[in-house]
């Protein structure tokens, strides 16, 4: 199992320090896959822990300038890595106007991704700076539970308003609620409920538009009026929002009525999939 | 329910030429509207949550509405009142269709859902707000805007209590002092909180205006002389040297930070009056008020 790579452009490890300071806001700790193609950043909750699932994933070679790997076996060319996400993104953050950055999977008395990065000093000697991130690898025979997860058939697919809006109205209503509805119809039009014995709260939001549904049959049946709607863990949607830092070239969210809220955001060239399911 | 102008006798002691700068009620009311006995609505909703802020030590107020405004009304132990007073020509839009309507809401959810669209607002944006209020047993509707996204609260009302009657008169008070607010800001904020009390001193003699603690690490205190520039009036007619406990004044604060200026006030009886002047961001003027009373003396140390 061997791991090793580099990415030299300022622009590329800017998005890459981007991309892991979102994994720390999402998830505390992840799962990181790695085949010759692709890195993906995996979240997958056990349903007793509210069931979200992250799916992270970025093509190699838009990042790397060099990229080696070598995985389990022949047949199994693919590397699957526990580790803190917080301790990734600190490490990165010295990485700003770093010359290069290297990463290398190691062991020092215990498992690392080792990140090593190269800084240039005032006197035009280079620094390096080591991180070495505690890692856990994961056997082969857990890896099932890491796989793509399946989009659901959609009842209503819309996009998505400006997220900072989305979550300044989500944030308030955390303060008063532990529970969320979602809703959304073909017409273009996102609410978000609470519902207490206090207080009702309901933000709408329209003109969001609708992008074509893949299974055809529904979008024509269905009365494009009609809300799907799913109501979910207030602090899921929360910390999905307060991750986004910048907004996403697309965000769209796909809700399965009563089941499943998926959000499907697209920075630059890194898709972010998560899943929230509905509160039983 | 004793209920006093609030209004002319916060303007009349604060002596500022306020109504001046009050614009006139311009809105078409529609007809609809008969329905409801509360009305108001107002292009940028913070220059009505900013004062409600101030006096949020409580999660409980009583809301109090005449043809003049809105009064806001939150008590602690039966010790300590603050009101806000939101002023009709605040909002672009008052109509009370009753003699007064009075109803009683929890503060923190009402705060939470007027800063739906975030408390620090992104430059440019206004949050504008249409309140409806359809009587006793109704919730208080509240209709948000803010680019074109809606947000629509329904707060249910409680019971209204019985508010307390502090009957601080104008005619018992014996002394009273106008400051600029951040004369005491900096007095408030490094107030000796191991103190159980905060003595006031209020005199025509030295020290005039004296702020003491008696806190583990000693006593402090805090003089303002008469002819300081923070002083904008001194009105001191006999010695008064009252003790009100810091934790009951302390939530006053809050209004402090927000204040241009503060009236102190003290009564025949040694109760206190804080009047806050707060401008929001159109210049316009609203008032809060704390009623805080003395801390019993024991009779070994009187």
């Amino acid at each position: 199992m061997k791991f090793r790579a580099k990415i030299v452009d300022a622009a590329c490890l800017n998005h890459f320090t981007r991309i892991s300071n979102m994994m720390a806001k999402l998830a505390k700790t992840c799962t990181l896959r790695i085949n010759p193609d692709k890195l993906n950043f995996i979240l997958s909750d056990k349903v007793a822990n509210g069931g979200v699932n992250m799916w992270c994933e970025l093509e190699q070679e838009n990042f790397f300038s060099e990229f080696q790997m070598e995985g389990v076996s022949a047949e199994n060319n693919e590397i699957y890595v526990e580790l803190t996400s917080e301790n990734l993104s600190r490490a990165l953050k010295t990485a700003q106007n770093a010359r290069a950055l290297k990463m290398k999977l190691t062991n020092k008395h215990f498992p690392c991704l080792t990140v090593s990065v190269e800084l240039l000093s005032v006197s035009n000697s280079s620094r390096i700076v080591t991180h070495d991130i505690p890692i856990k690898v994961i056997p082969r025979k857990l890896w099932k539970d890491f796989q793509e997860p399946t989009v659901p058939d959609a009842d209503v697919s819309i996009y998505l308003p400006v997220l900072k809006t989305m979550k300044s109205v989500v944030e308030k209503m955390k303060n008063i609620s532990n529970h969320l509805i979602i809703e959304a119809n073909l017409n273009g039009e996102l609410n978000l409920k609470i519902e207490t014995e206090l207080v009702c709260v309901t933000t709408h939001f329209k003109d969001l538009g609708c992008p074509p549904l893949a299974s055809e049959s529904v979008s024509q049946d269905r009365n494009p009026e009609q809300m799907a709607e799913v109501c979910i863990d207030i602090k899921k949607l929360l910390q999905f929002l307060a991750g986004q830092q910048v907004n996403p070239t697309k965000a769209l969210c796909n809700i399965v009525d009563k089941r499943i809220v998926h959000f499907d955001l697209l920075h630059e060239d890194v898709s972010l999939q998560y899943f929230i399911p509905a509160l039983s | 329910m004793v209920f006093r102008d609030p209004w002319e006798q916060v303007l009349t002691s604060l002596g500022s030429n306020v109504q001046g700068t009050m614009p006139l009620l311009t809105q078409q009311i529609e007809a609809d509207y008969d329905q409801y006995s509360l009305v108001a609505s107002l292009d940028n909703v913070r220059n009505f949550s900013t004062i409600l802020k101030a006096i949020h030590f409580q999660d409980h107020a009583t809301c109090f509405a005449t043809r003049n405004g809105i009064k806001v009304t939150v008590e602690k132990a039966k010790c300590v009142q603050a009101n806000a007073f939101i002023q009709a020509g605040i909002f672009q839009e008052f109509m009370v269709h009753e003699e007064s309507v009075t109803f009683r809401i929890n503060l923190t959810v009402l705060l939470d859902c007027l800063s739906i669209f975030g408390s620090s607002p992104m430059p440019g944006t206004l949050t504008a707000l249409r309140m409806c209020y359809q009587g006793y047993g109704y919730p208080l509707m509240l209709f948000l805007e803010e680019g074109g996204v809606v947000t629509v609260c329904k707060i249910n009302t409680q019971e209204p209590e019985e508010t307390l009657d502090f009957d601080f008169c104008s005619t018992n008070v014996i002394n009273k002092i106008i400051l600029q607010s951040e004369g005491l800001r900096e007095a408030f904020s490094e107030l000796d909180m191991t103190s159980e009390v905060l003595q006031i001193t209020m005199s025509p003699d030295k020290p005039y205006f004296r702020l003491s603690t008696f806190g583990n690490a000693g006593s402090s205190h805090l003089d303002y002389p008469k002819d300081s520039d923070l002083m904008e009036a001194f009105h001191c007619n006999q010695t008064q040297i009252n003790r009100y406990k810091i934790s009951l004044l302390k939530p006053s604060t809050k209004a402090l930070v927000l204040s241009c200026k503060v009236s102190i006030r003290t009564d025949n009886r040694g109760f206190l009056s804080l009047q806050y002047m707060i401008r929001n961001e159109d210049g316009q003027i609203s008032f809060v008020e704390y009623y805080c009373c003395p801390d019993e003396v024991p009779e070994s140390e009187s």
